[in-house]
């Protein structure tokens, strides 16, 4: 970057105690940003030099001034194109161009020329026989740098006519700094191996660096926000004692999803309104029949306690295929097994979280898929205030500690709760789950024994994935729309902290 | 969950207490109800029908929005609200139900007729009613909120009330064929047959909806009195002649229903809320219904069950350790009302409680009077050592790696179009083992993906001003058709990750699958005999010819790998070229 120049520039320094930049432009007769730009490559070496700013104010030529300084003045080249016959005044226009009109009406206020009516047409005569262009040298003048000599008048009619300008030239004057030094050491931008073999690191003169800016980016992949919230949930189970529930089956029948919980077979949620039925693989058809005559059983006519639901149970409606519309469908399979395992009933915790579907109005907030996080705790005298404990240490994981309960109403539960949480970010209460104790018509014909209760809760893993990271439209996190910027730039998941 | 919209001055007045609507909704949330929203008439037009200017006549008296579970139609109206919030609060004795026995029953005859289209038919009488506007009003909206529910949009039960003065049994539920019938229905000026009717009422916005339940059958149902008057033509319409007025006071009561059950329920709801407007308050009438088989039953049967619960268990079962008495008057502030019998509570369910079936609905009771907040928490005792599901614990080994080498996961949609994987792939969706849903609304919703790919390549193009390359990946589950399984169908867990650069990149994708099976510990099959991964050139319609190969692993194909052909490419509108790869990480659980 100019070595030379700022070599020059700082021997100038050595003996001079000021200099302007300008007059180093003229001095070295190099054009003034070339020297503007050796200052700042000493500057960006360090302290060498002190740079005052100062503001020139200087009359410079414009174009026209300058073709005037070249070619003469609009007048004078008018008075150069009258012949000493003279001319026709159109003709004189036409010759003279652009600038005839202003040269003509100067001409004729100098009294250069003159225009003879007496003859036709009117003709355009020399009035005198030479003239000096005035404006001509003024403007020689001013090229010469000498434009401050002009008187104002004259300044002011040359700016006037646009033959003028002021120019604004910024400068700067110079000095020794505190690191004065008459050449540029090179600055190195890092510490390399070779330096520490050969020692030299200790004389060169470092760059400094611009800890104001980000660093290098590193390589890496990134998780996906909602699946991050879904691994923190799966290890708050596991910490709980919870073992994992195999939930790898969408496609189920509506006897586990629905008859096996002891849902009847006309409840609005069974409507095709609400649900996805499958037309391939339209039905299933193996069951454990003893288990599904007592499900028959308890559904039309009652048992176990209960007065039943008074219908005609029809297997055709057990048959069907369906996108599962919750997991607590699988929690009911595995209750079964439990029930049925070798060895008898033993006490149990499961968890799962995974998708469900649901035919419903799609909005902002509702997808039809989301991932359903649930909880069971099967044990022989289990009570309500056991899951209200239960609820209370599982909301602590997410940084919630002030809940309250809503009685509810869930087909296959009773008593049911809805759960709600105070958010101090919303200032307001929000519901943030589902729960309740299994009916006896679910468990017991399942053959669990009578003494044995099952507390169970539920929650949607993308409401609070929303309401944490501030999301408004579920399609901004979950589907092909997600900005993957943001999965880029997403945070570590810390669900119990603010 | 159904909500009822009340008149908020008039439920204060009924209750016999003015609150503020934080109050009132503590009130519910107590009690298991949700105050859903405060509005007016007005604001509810306008929203509806967003006019401002239709709603400009409406009224501005402030309503209730609440929320009723959906198990309790006791608490479909005001007068039932009303009714369990002051016996809840201890200022009412849950009222009980009495039989007045008229001179002369009133007769429905059911014809066999009926039994092609609506079988069953209950009926009841309402004696000496005064009828305001609240409450007129009231009675229809009852009506309606029972139809939408538990009637299942009246093709369980449809239910028809009459002014009795006007009609004279015994009456007669038949069906016959739709030009038979012939009568002046509600608010109409002249007459039509059943045909005529079905199209009049093909337009009409609320009761178009109902025509199909019956339309195609050959015979329509239909009430006549004695006269042959038409009381009206379920589940449609009502007849004019015996329309309710302000002025009524007797009021005949039927049901019709292909749920008898249900019927019944509906019939005991309607009378009990209805029955404190009667002269003698809580009195019912009951009528004869003459089955088809000639054996008369009396409606409503108003039954009240007793079950006797143990007072241990109802403690036990909560939670709490309540004496038996205090319980007792717990369950009677819940409409149940108890008595203490040795260590049992002798619990009277009445014909409100149709939802109590079972002693647990008791227990919620119990628990809802003590206050849900108000339960000590405890937890439960036992150990047990957790075990993670196989398969989720090696998946979320495998997305931390895959990320850690440098691709980004992507959650993409389980359910998509026939074309996403078949069309657009090149390949035919009728050779393909899909699960295809039988109702789908849109055509976003007509298969379950079989492959991971769409969705991933759809996440691309929704990105395109994301700087290059872009590496996607995604380990979840897809659903194949499978007769071997117990519903036809099976998840199979996939791992899929794309490369999308300004070259398709195919060693990017191998990469990545070497180092999965690096961190597998699955060895690249060299010799024949030796267990391992390898792969096998094939040409696949999906891509591009000579850059495709069969993931091999023991022997078995488990995937694919290759630059996806262009014609993939411009079907999902990809101007960029991808490399992928996918195959079932399940062998290796």
């Amino acid at each position: 970057m100019h070595p030379d120049l700022t070599e020059r520039i700082l021997q100038h320094l050595e003996t001079a105690d000021k200099v302007d930049t300008l007059d180093l432009a003229a001095l070295f007769t190099e054009d003034h940003q070339k020297i503007v730009g050796a200052l700042k490559s000493i500057q960006a070496h360090g302290e060498l030099v002190t740079a005052e700013t100062v503001t020139h104010k200087s009359l410079g030529l414009t174009d026209e001034g300058r073709a005037v300084v070249e070619h003469g003045s609009h007048e004078a080249l008018v008075y150069a194109l009258v012949p000493p016959e003279g001319i026709a005044q159109a003709a004189l226009m036409t010759a003279g161009g652009a600038n005839a009109k202003v040269g003509f009406s100067k001409a004729m206020s100098h009294g250069w020329i003159l225009v003879d009516k007496s003859v036709t047409p009117p003709l355009v005569r020399r009035k005198v026989d030479t003239i000096t262009d005035v404006v001509r040298n003024q403007l020689q003048q001013v090229a010469l740098g000498k434009g401050d000599q002009l008187p104002a008048k004259e300044v002011a009619d040359f700016k006037k006519r646009k033959l003028l300008q002021e120019t604004t030239t910024k400068s700067f004057v110079l000095a020794r700094g505190p690191e004065f030094a008459t050449t540029l050491t090179k600055l190195e931008t890092d510490l390399t191996v070779e330096m520490l073999a050969n020692g030299l690191w200790d004389q060169l003169k470092f760059k400094a660096y611009n800890f104001d800016a980000l660093g290098a980016p590193p390589t890496r992949g990134h998780l996906h926000p909602l699946l991050k919230v879904r691994t923190e949930f799966r290890q708050i189970f596991l910490e709980m004692g919870f073992s994992e529930m195999p939930t790898n089956n969408y496609v189920e029948s509506s006897f586990w999803n629905f008859d096996a919980l002891y849902q009847p077979q006309q409840h609005p949620a069974r409507d095709a309104h609400d649900t996805f039925f499958v037309n391939h693989p339209a039905r299933s058809h193996k069951f454990p029949q003893d288990y599904l005559e007592r499900v028959k059983k308890v559904h039309s006519v009652g048992g176990y306690g209960s007065k039943g639901y008074g219908y005609d149970w029809k297997i055709e409606e057990a048959q069907k295929n369906l996108l599962r519309t919750h997991t607590t469908a699988v929690s009911a399979r595995m209750l079964y097994k439990l029930a049925n395992q070798e060895g008898g009933f033993k006490a149990a915790k499961y968890f799962s979280i995974d998708k469900v579907f649901r035919n419903e109005t799609l909005d902002a907030t509702h997808l039809a898929e989301f991932h359903q996080v649930e909880g069971v705790i099967a044990d022989v005298g289990l009570t309500l205030g056991d899951l209200i404990g239960t609820l209370y240490e599982f909301f602590r994981k997410l940084g919630i500690t002030q809940l309250e309960f809503k009685p509810a109403y869930n087909p296959y539960t009773e008593p049911s709760m809805e759960i709600f949480c105070y958010h101090p970010g919303l200032a307001k209460w929000i519901e943030v789950g589902n729960s309740g104790v299994f009916r006896p018509e679910m468990l017991l014909p399942m053959g669990l024994p009578e003494n044995v209760n099952v507390i169970a809760w539920g929650l949607s893993l993308e409401r609070p994935t929303m309401i944490k990271y501030g999301i408004n439209n579920i399609r901004d996190l979950v589907g092909p729309k997600v900005d993957l910027k943001m999965v880029e730039e997403g945070p570590i998941c810390r669900l119990d902290h603010a | 969950m159904p909500t009822i919209g009340v008149k908020r001055d008039l439920l204060f007045e009924a209750l016999g207490k003015t609150y503020t609507d934080d109050e009132f909704q503590e009130l519910c949330f107590a009690f298991g109800l949700e105050l859903d929203e405060v509005t007016t008439e007005k604001q509810m037009l306008t929203k509806e029908q967003g006019d401002v200017a239709a709603a400009a006549n409406a009224s501005e008296e402030i309503i209730y929005r609440i929320d009723i579970p959906a198990n309790r139609y006791d608490l479909l109206c005001l007068e039932g609200l009303v009714t369990g919030l002051l016996v809840f609060q201890g200022k009412l004795k849950p009222p009980k139900f009495q039989f007045v026995e008229p001179a002369k029953r009133q007769v429905l005859k059911i014809d066999p007729s009926t039994a092609q289209i609506r079988p069953y038919a209950v009926a009841a009488v309402l004696r000496n009613v005064t009828f305001t506007p609240a409450s007129y009003n009231s009675f229809i909206d009852l009506q309606d909120k029972l139809h939408q529910n538990i009637c299942r949009k009246r093709t369980l039960v449809a239910i028809g009330t009459h002014d009795l003065d006007t009609i004279q049994g015994p009456f007669s539920y038949e069906a016959l064929a739709p030009d038979q019938i012939r009568f002046k229905p509600l608010n109409q000026t002249k007459e039509m047959t059943g045909s005529e009717l079905m199209d009049f009422y093909s337009t009409h916005a609320q009761l178009k909806q109902y025509l199909p339940i019956i339309r195609e059958s050959p015979v329509y149902p239909v009430i006549y009195d004695a006269n042959r008057v038409v009381l009206s033509l379920p589940p449609i319409i009502n007849g004019d002649h015996s329309k309710i007025s302000l002025k009524t006071k007797n009021v005949f009561i039927e049901c019709t229903a292909t749920d008898r059950t249900k019927a019944k329920v509906v019939l005991d709801t309607i009378v009990c809320l209805f029955s404190e407007h009667c002269a003698q308050k809580f009195t019912v009438e009951p009528c004869d219904v003459v089955q088809p088989d000639g054996n008369a039953i009396s409606y409503p049967e108003l039954a009240v069950r007793e079950e006797r619960i143990s007072v241990k268990r109802a403690n036990s079962y909560i939670g709490i350790d309540e004496p038996a008495e205090k319980l007792a008057d717990m369950l009677t502030r819940m409409y149940l009302a108890a008595k203490v019998d040795g260590d049992s509570l002798v619990v009277k369910i009445p014909p409100t409680r149709h939802d109590v079936i079972h002693a647990c609905d008791i227990y919620e009771d119990v628990a809802i009077a003590y206050g849900y907040n108000n339960i000590k928490k405890s937890l439960p005792a036992f150990m047990q050592i957790a075990k993670q599901f196989p398969l989720n614990k090696l998946t979320e080994q495998l997305r931390e790696q895959v990320a850690q080498a440098g691709f980004t996961e992507a959650l993409t949609f389980t359910l998509c179009s026939r074309d996403d994987i078949g069309r657009k792939l090149n390949k035919n969706i009728e050779a393909l083992p899909a699960v295809h849903i039988g109702n789908p609304k849109t055509l976003e919703f007509q298969v379950v993906r079989t492959t991971l790919l769409p969705g991933l390549l759809k996440t691309l193009v929704a990105n395109r001003k994301m700087p290059l390359p872009l590496k996607l990946f995604e380990i979840s589950d897809v659903v194949v058709a499978d007769d071997s399984t117990e519903v036809g169908a099976r998840n199979e867990r996939r791992l899929c990750a794309v490369n999308c650069n300004k070259t398709a990149g195919f060693e990017v994708v191998h990469g990545l699958l070497d180092r999965v099976m690096q961190l597998l510990s699955v060895p690249w099959k060299t010799a024949s005999g030796t267990k391992g991964y390898y792969l096998q050139a094939t040409e696949d319609p999906s891509y591009f010819p000579g850059r495709c190969a069969n993931v091999m692993y023991d022997g078995v194909v488990i995937g694919k790998i290759g630059v996806l052909h262009p014609t993939v490419l411009q079907a999902f509108e990809l101007t960029t070229p991808c490399s992928a790869v996918e195959f079932t990480i399940e062998p290796f659980v």
